[in-house]
């Protein structure tokens, strides 16, 4: 597993959230603008997992936005990691988990 | 040894059960569940109140700070505070301090003030960097860290593996290689700021563990001061062997716990549960596994207060401390599996602890000194070092 995701952005649409499976894992929304603006994770108290983490996005968000998701159940420690790798690479976290309490995060350089 | 409980372990034994009954639980009812901390104001909240318990620094020697109990008092308080669904690997969240690691108690005067007297303030942290890619229960010979010296200087180059909070750490315990020619007697124990220059934590390590995630580190020509050495050069395993087999056993003891804390939950279920017209805790398959349970609970409890009491009396303990970890480590694993059992298909969801506990005890028959080593351990202590 790469620590990156770097998967293909898939374009934030009723018709592709649905596809998605009510699994745990972690997953990556992108603005119109192509920046990534939140990190978030489907965990054990998610209704219906990745699915019903992302149909609330969906509903939440303006058209133009895109996601990539993956599966894992070790959700908490990949969604850290992929904060810290964000950290990492922009100096700062993603727009609006900024706006969220942050959890404890240290510093990593990765490669 | 005495086999009661003294009437003040008793009291402290029943505080601390109160305290994560009634103040660590219902907080885990918001939380997800493999979180592994609690909201800052509730944490420091219960601090408090730990710190008016007078019990915060549990781990810490009397002589620094910490609460005068024994290692026994500390053992039977160290089978409450896991019996939460993180509790193995975060127990009570941390509300009751920490301990620094056991090496830097062995420090000169100027490390301690450097480092050891601000971490038990709980101004800084620290991480303890042994195993590399190479190996973790052998390391004399799987150590490939290298420390070169240079002037005033050590330079350090290099890895480590599965090292848990360096990235949050303000510095850490590295070994590395400072004689090549020899096995043991080559490694040097190096205390290591993580702000400096060379020091890279590359990736988190994902485990079975929730709590407490691993890392891997880097060191690309990492300098570090002489005054910086812990101990003796190339004598880094002869730091604090002593105190590293006496925290083998509170470590036991929070595995106990947490299969305590099954136990009791499997004896609940089986008296509500109802298969085929009748209770399960009338079904003697039942009756068995939880009969099996306490067998594995008892035996290894014993073995815990055992090695508690001769490592607090200054008796030899190395044999026992093994025992120790090897038994509660193993019987709790089956504790927690037999309790799954019992649960059925609720056993394995995210709805009750038991799959978190089940993950993170397997990593305990590795952590801390494998079964192997401590079976090896026992070996050469009862058989004699001549067969080894």
């Amino acid at each position: 597993m790469p620590v990156r995701m770097n998967k293909d952005w898939i374009p934030l649409t009723p018709e592709s959230v649905k596809r998605l499976k009510g699994q745990l894992g972690v997953y990556q929304i992108q603005d119109p603008a192509g920046q990534v603006v939140f990190i978030g994770y489907a965990g054990g108290r998610s209704l219906y997992g990745l699915r019903g983490e992302l149909e609330r996005e969906l509903a939440s968000r303006g058209p133009g936005h895109s996601f990539r998701c993956e599966v894992n159940m070790q959700y908490l420690t990949r969604w850290k990691e992929l904060l810290m790798v964000h950290a990492a690479d922009h100096r700062e976290l993603p727009a609006e988990n900024r706006k969220l309490p942050a959890p404890g995060l240290g510093r990593i350089s990765p490669v | 040894m005495e086999l009661e409980l003294t009437d003040e372990q008793r009291l402290l034994q029943q505080t601390v059960r109160r305290f994560v009954k009634e103040q660590i639980v219902p907080l885990e009812d918001q939380l997800d569940p493999d979180a592994d901390e609690i909201d800052p104001q509730d944490h420091n909240r219960l601090v408090a109140q730990v710190k008016v318990m007078g019990l915060y620094g549990l781990g810490i020697p009397a002589q620094y700070g910490g609460p005068a109990i024994d290692l026994v008092t500390h053992s039977l308080l160290a089978m409450e505070t896991s019996q939460h669904r993180a509790g193995l690997y975060a127990p009570c969240y941390g509300v009751f301090g920490g301990s620094s690691l056991a090496q830097l108690y062995e420090a000169n005067e100027d490390q301690k003030q450097r480092y050891l007297y601000p971490t038990l303030r709980g101004e800084k942290t620290a991480f303890f960097a042994l195993t590399e890619a190479s190996g973790g229960s052998d390391p004399a010979r799987a150590i490939r860290t290298t420390a070169v010296r240079d002037g005033d200087d050590w330079v350090i180059n290099g890895s480590k593996l599965f090292i848990s909070g360096a990235d949050r750490a303000d510095y850490g315990l590295i070994f590395a290689r400072t004689d090549p020619s020899q096995g043991r007697n080559g490694i040097t124990c190096f205390i290591v700021d993580t702000d400096a220059k060379g020091f890279y934590v590359r990736r988190v390590v994902h485990t079975l563990r929730s709590a407490e995630y691993a890392t891997e580190l880097q060191f690309e020509n990492l300098r570090v001061s002489h005054r910086n050495v812990l101990g003796e050069v190339n004598k880094g395993f002869a730091i604090a062997s002593d105190r590293v087999s006496r925290a083998r056993i509170p470590y036991a003891a929070a595995c106990l716990g947490v299969a305590m804390k099954a136990q009791e939950m499997s004896i609940e279920y089986a008296k509500v549960r109802k298969t085929f017209g009748d209770l399960l805790a009338t079904r003697q398959a039942i009756q068995w596994m939880i009969v099996d349970n306490e067998i594995d609970l008892r035996s290894a409890r014993w073995l815990v207060l055992e090695a508690a009491f001769k490592a607090g009396h200054g008796q030899p303990f190395t044999t026992e401390a093994a025992l120790a970890k090897l038994v509660a480590t193993e019987a709790a694993g089956r504790v927690v599996d037999r309790a799954i059992q019992i649960h059925g298909g609720n056993g394995v969801t995210k709805d009750l602890p038991l799959e978190r506990w089940y993950r993170e005890l397997r990593i305990r028959r590795i952590g801390e000194g494998p079964s192997e080593i401590q079976r090896l351990i026992v070996a050469r202590n009862v058989i004699g070092g001549a067969f080894h």
